[in-house]
């Protein structure tokens, strides 16, 4: 649609308020890698789990009711007489692990191709502001419902902040307005519930921005050159996208419609009760492996025992800062790797850390949901270091001291030799 | 001031500090003011005055017999009434002298030796001890057991082993009369 083809009145709206040239500009004639694979199309699936998140949500707010007396029985309400209630609330409860999925393989996609490099580290830090707005959004979501696990899930993590240092328990009570997990909390979570989606739209928005300044990185981690190495967004990876998403959208189907408690945890319908505590809390799935990294510090972890660690905070200090940690140093992600080439291809010792790496957060995650006792903490101590060695050490080392294999002279190029050879 | 167009000629050194301490000063003071409006909005969500007020509850004490524990609900939270037997009473004074994590005497821990009143929730992350009814498990030291990462406490709700930091924490309290205790 060029100038000329616009119809007058689109084209007297666009002299005013360019919406149209934009639109024609970012999703049309966007200028895309021709080479991207199907790990591309997690970004835009989770821009639509989150319409779909938004969508849900702000239904099941017109039904449920923030109050300790109420909020248990309007969930179930909810599920039993709001017509197609049941359907909505398990598009929103299963959607919230798929809106993990899709980050985590996306993330993961980003850090096998070293998509974080120059130029999209600030891309690359948007991305990981994301993920902590994503899991503040699903932490209080997760205590609307006011279950067992609601309830003791957000003591023990308000809990966390009493670890701080002289100013921990003012903290803690200031979050719960009162002297427990109560309804003020409730109340407050309900609302910040409600905002934090509307904060991500806007990170999202940030993100695709950055995004839009470079261009996507790609498969071979080289930067398009020429218009042979680019295609137009429209119709190339609309239709693409629209693929990906019906095969995304089958696999959510199934758990909504099949197992729409699988990802859940059978306590949570049980109504709270703030003078018993279930005798096994776990988290949600996503939070698992932070979960792990935290747990792994008691007194005789030797990362804290034997290292200065041990001098300066108490145990439980360092485990909640380690957690926060876990994440807050994949913002350093683009300056911990020193390479020059990009993608893994080219990187095969790499490559294969990254591999472990990836077990590594696999193997927490199981650990994050068993009880702390038996050789669980074992594994959770060697696998806790792993992660933080990885990211400090192998990292900033096999990245510099790795011999990349050539990659090839440009993406057309590659295209074309595959096809022939 | 009105000749801006070359601020190289216009601009004389007092001229320079005062607009200076013009705009240092402007900024501070809209800094505290700032600071001041946004105080309100951190502070609402302190606990409000009714919830405040929840302050006092009166327990019973007669029907709790030698050996029994009750669990009453103050200020939203569980507090722990226990009226405890003989022996742990004996061999909460005797492990004064034990290492303790957190160290204060049992005399210090009750007002009278065979009510023992504490917050029942755990120092740790908060989870409420297991070990006040009957049939619960009250860990290694004979006292409370938390589940939920494993920290034992003894018969003076001293922390003994695991990862809570501190003991059970006493809250205020006083005798009305022989079987009448008040809370808060
Ligand atoms: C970033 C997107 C979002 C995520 C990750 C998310 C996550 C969650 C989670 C995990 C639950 C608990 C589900 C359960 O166990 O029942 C929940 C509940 C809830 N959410 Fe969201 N949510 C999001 C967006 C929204 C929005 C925009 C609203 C609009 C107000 C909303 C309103 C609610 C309500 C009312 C509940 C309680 C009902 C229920 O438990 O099913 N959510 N959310
Ligand atoms: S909360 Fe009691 S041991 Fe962690």
């Amino acid at each position: 649609m060029s100038e000329k083809q616009m119809h007058p009145i689109i084209k007297w709206i666009d002299y005013r308020l360019p919406v149209f040239s934009f639109m024609e500009h970012e999703l049309h004639e966007y200028p895309t890698p021709k080479n991207l694979n199907y790990w591309w199309n997690f970004g835009s699936l989770a821009g639509i789990v989150l319409v779909i998140m938004l969508v849900t949500g702000i239904v099941l707010a017109m039904h449920y009711t923030a109050h300790v007396d109420y909020a248990f029985d309007s969930v179930e309400r909810i599920m039993r007489d709001v017509n197609y209630g049941w359907l909505i609330r398990y598009i929103h409860m299963n959607g919230g692990s798929m809106f993990f999925i899709v980050v985590y393989i996306h993330m993961f996609r980003g850090l096998y191709y070293g998509s974080y490099q120059a130029p999209r580290e600030i891309l690359w830090m948007i991305g990981v502001f994301i993920l902590l707005a994503m899991m503040a959004t699903a932490f209080m979501g997760y205590v609307l419902p006011w279950g067992q696990m609601s309830f003791w899930g957000a003591t023990v993590i308000t809990n966390l902040f009493s670890a701080i240092p002289i100013v921990g328990d003012s903290i803690v009570t200031l979050l719960w307005g009162g002297f427990s997990v109560d309804n003020p909390t409730l109340n407050r979570f309900f609302s910040l519930h409600y905002l934090m989606p509307f904060v991500i739209v806007g990170l999202v928005v940030l993100h695709l921005w950055a995004l839009h300044m470079h261009k996507s990185n790609n498969p071979l981690g080289i930067d398009a050159k020429t218009d042979q190495d680019s295609l137009p967004f429209h119709p190339y990876y609309t239709i693409k996208d629209l693929f990906g998403l019906g095969a995304f959208l089958i696999f959510f189907a199934y758990f909504v419609f099949f197992q729409p408690n699988f990802f859940g945890e059978p306590d949570n319908y049980i109504v709270a009760n703030p003078l018993q505590t279930p005798p096994h809390i776990v988290p949600e799935w996503y939070f698992l492996p932070y979960y792990a990294i935290l747990r792994a510090f008691t007194a005789d972890f030797f990362l804290y025992a034997y290292t200065p660690i041990a001098w300066i905070m108490s145990a439980k200090l360092a485990g909640v800062l380690a957690m926060f940690a876990s994440i807050l140093l994949l913002l350093l992600m683009p300056w911990l790797d020193g390479s020059k080439v990009k993608s893994s291809k080219f990187r095969p010792v790499y490559a294969m850390f990254f591999w472990i790496f990836f077990l590594d957060c696999i193997v927490l995650g199981v650990v994050g949901g068993k009880p702390a006792e038996g050789v669980w903490i074992y594994i959770g101590q060697a696998t806790t270091t792993y992660y933080f060695v990885h990211l400090l050490v192998i990292i900033p080392l096999v990245s510099r001291l790795e011999r990349p294999k050539t990659p090839p002279e440009s993406i057309s190029a590659a295209v074309t030799s595959k096809a022939e050879g | 001031m009105s000749d801006t167009a070359d601020p190289a000629a216009s601009a004389e050194i007092d001229e320079q500090t005062r607009r200076d301490f013009l705009f240092t000063t402007t900024a501070a003071v809209g800094a505290v003011g700032l600071a001041t409006a946004v105080w309100p909005f951190i502070d609402q969500m302190n606990p409000a005055a009714d919830t405040l007020a929840l302050a006092s509850t009166e327990v019973d004490l007669g029907p709790i017999e030698e050996g029994q524990s009750i669990t009453v609900v103050w200020r939203g939270k569980p507090v722990f009434v226990r009226h405890r037997t003989a022996d742990e009473i004996k061999s909460a004074g005797e492990d004064d002298k034990a290492e303790l994590p957190d160290p204060e005497t049992d005399a210090a821990r009750v007002q009278q030796p065979k009510w023992l009143v504490m917050i029942g929730i755990c120092t740790h992350l908060g989870c409420i001890p297991l070990g006040n009814k009957s049939g619960e498990p009250k860990g290694e030291f004979g006292g409370w057991f938390c589940p939920c990462h494993g920290s034992h406490y003894d018969t003076s709700g001293r922390i003994r082993k695991g990862p809570a930091p501190n003991n059970l924490p006493i809250p205020a309290y006083n005798f009305l009369s022989d079987t009448k205790m008040k809370i808060g």
